[in-house]
């Protein structure tokens, strides 16, 4: 037996082709997951979370009783869904009598576990509560604004982690280039104490003002929760230093066609497609163009008269 | 960051993200005030988004104007690692110590025997060797040998050569963990934090010994089993205990060992010598004598309120006696 496996279709190649270290990542899949014990209030988070961030997004639905954020030797299994997953977040909840709608927010760096944070749901609100125009609803995979208030998210320590990674959880994908058409919402976060935090979800509704730049109207449309953080474990230093390592230069894309020459300078190929000239129809039919009448003429000389008659008889 | 006018939001345009770290919501309110507060401010933030983001210079499209992000402002961590650069392989390595340059060759080559183009590698190449149908022989050819066996058994071990490289290299490849993105570790592919390392593979000796217990399990004790080739015999062959003969040794004087007297006399001796403090342990006998002092106590304490003890139940009516008496003299 090899010690090593090969993929052995082009899919599976291409498959793992995706999940390989890039030299700049464009996003963060999410998993969401629950431990033994989940209330109503947790379970509709965990769903609606998912739900706001379906498109990368992996839900676990089962029971998981060896997870433990916090405790040695409890990520084991965390770690296997995230390699399996190829998830580098996950949302954990769980539900006791000591940490009552626990839900533990937690990244990984290269599937192991990164850093965690600890919050208590309370005051929950579901999307189906709020009443708003249907029209407004924000687009699934749309990139959202984010907006955080409060002094506490630079001062405390707690509030400065969770603001690190709610950004991480809810910014969507990494562009470069965004359709301002497709602008449509926004989360809202604010710090209400040192331990708490006010999340909304908002749609945007973009009016006119005469400028280039629309008025901006926020309409909740949920879920909206505090979030009374817990416990929280900040990444290690050494493994934070090496995960916060970005290229300088972007990779480049191969030039195809262009060459360089000393001399002439830059020289570049154009491969212009067959072009058909044989199949192209003439611009202007005109009687002396059509091939009978050349052929006629060529034959009879100047009797029309005669080449009419072949025509009719043919 | 950017400091937004007089207002003093930071804005991260590549995030679309806002924040105000002046501001404090006043506490002590009605959770509908709160909320509206909160919207309040929330709207201005993201007016602020707005203004720097709309005031890009944008290029139409179909769908809408297209904006050119700058990079995000606000660091956060990666996902996995930097792409780490491949290790050299051994040929690349021997190829850059001699110069040599790797030059693109025609994917077309031409074909000797039949007079036409063909292609270099794969089905129906050029100057394919098992394609031959005639070798000619040659004085110095060994008559015994067969020609064409020959060749196919040079390819195959030239094939099985570069097999054996191209694992060599993935082995160093993967000491310096940059395996390529379609290639993994047989055994495991990452090592998760909480677990133990990876499993010891089983040593030759060890499976030897494994396939040795095994056989004994058929009714004649593994005695008449077909062997297989390299299977060795059972290392143990399951008895542990000696029993030495009891009579003096036999007049032929075959002795297989010490008899049991001179064993027993040896232990004796060993107990009665002089510094006999050298084999004691005082410390483990003094634990045992408190032990079972310990244990004379409870029982008596247990006898005299035996009054109690008949309402009870009784558990084990024919319990043997205490389990510290228990030994076996003649195993020494």
């Amino acid at each position: 037996m090899s010690e090593f496996r090969t993929a052995t279709t082009r899919r599976g190649k291409l498959e793992l082709q995706k999940r390989a270290p890039k030299l700049i990542e464009s996003g963060k899949k999410t998993l969401v997951l629950h431990g033994t014990k989940s209330s109503a209030v947790l379970n509709s988070v965990l769903t609606q979370i998912y739900h706001l961030k379906k498109q990368s997004a992996v839900k676990y639905s089962r029971k998981n009783d060896n997870i433990n954020p916090f405790e040695a030797g409890g990520e084991t299994s965390l770690e296997f869904f995230s390699q399996k997953t190829d998830c580098s977040l996950f949302l954990y909840g769980s539900h006791s009598k000591k940490r009552p709608n626990n839900l533990v927010i937690g990244r990984t760096y290269d599937h192991h576990v990164y850093d965690l944070i600890e919050v208590g749901i309370e005051n929950f609100r579901g999307m189906e509560s709020f009443v708003y125009d249907k029209k407004l609803a924000p687009k699934e995979g749309s990139k959202p604004f984010m907006a955080f208030i409060g002094e506490g998210f630079e001062s405390i320590i707690g509030l400065k982690h969770l603001k690190e990674v709610l950004l991480d959880l809810f910014r969507g994908e990494v562009v470069e280039n965004l359709n301002l058409a497709g602008v449509d919402h926004a989360y809202v976060c604010t710090a209400l104490s040192s331990t708490k935090v006010f999340f909304t979800h908002c749609a945007l509704r973009l009016k006119k003002s005469g400028t280039v730049v629309p008025r901006m109207e926020l309409v909740e449309v949920g879920p909206s929760m505090d979030m009374v953080i817990r416990r929280h474990r900040p990444p290690n230093e050494s493994v934070r230093k090496e995960a916060m390592r970005t290229s300088k230069d972007k990779p480049k894309k191969k030039e195809k066609n262009v060459k360089k020459d000393p001399l002439q300078g830059k020289i570049g190929n154009v491969y212009i497609p067959d072009q058909k000239i044989g199949e192209m129809a003439l611009p202007n039919k005109s009687k002396g163009v059509k091939r009978e009448r050349r052929e006629a003429r060529q034959n009879h000389g100047n009797d029309e008269h005669a080449s009419k008659k072949k025509k009719g008889d043919s | 960051m950017e400091i937004e006018g007089e207002k003093m939001f930071e804005v991260d345009l590549g995030n679309l993200m806002a924040y105000d770290s002046h501001y404090t919501i006043p506490s002590q309110q009605s959770r509908e005030e709160l909320v509206k507060e909160c919207l309040q401010k929330g709207t201005e933030l993201v007016q602020a988004i707005a203004d720097s983001l709309f005031t890009l210079p944008s290029t139409e499209d179909v769908d809408g104007p297209l904006v050119k992000l700058p990079p995000p402002t606000t660091k956060l961590p990666r996902e996995k690692h930097m792409p780490r650069p491949r290790p050299p392989t051994k040929w690349e390595e021997f190829a850059k110590k001699k110069g040599i340059i790797k030059r693109k060759k025609d994917k077309v080559v031409f074909d000797e025997q039949s007079e036409t183009w063909k292609r270099r590698h794969g089905y129906d190449h050029a100057n394919d060797e098992e394609a031959i149908p005639i070798i000619e022989a040659k004085p110095t050819d060994d008559p015994d040998e067969d020609p064409f066996a020959k060749r196919r058994q040079d390819k195959k071990g030239r094939v099985d050569k570069q097999e054996k490289n191209r694992l060599q290299n993935l082995k160093n490849a993967a000491k310096f963990g940059d395996l390529p993105s379609h290639v993994q570790l047989a055994a495991t592919s990452l090592p998760i934090t909480g677990t133990q390392a990876v499993q010891k593979k089983v040593t030759k000796d060890e499976l030897g010994n494994v396939a040795g217990i095994a056989s004994t399990a058929t009714a004649s004790g593994g005695k008449f089993d077909k062997k297989l080739p390299g299977e060795k015999p059972p290392k143990h062959k399951g008895k542990f205990r000696k029993f030495p003969p009891v009579a003096p040794p036999a007049a032929n004087g075959k002795v297989t060992g010490p008899s049991e007297r001179e064993q027993t006399e040896k232990i004796l001796n060993k107990i009665l010598s002089k510094n006999n403090h050298d084999i004691l342990n005082v410390n483990k006998a003094v634990t045992v004598h408190n032990v079972k002092k310990e244990k004379n106590r409870r029982s008596d304490k247990s006898k005299s309120s035996a009054t109690d003890k008949k309402l009870k139940p009784q558990k084990k009516p024919f319990k043997k006696g205490g389990s510290a008496k228990k030994g076996n003299p003649k195993a020494q």
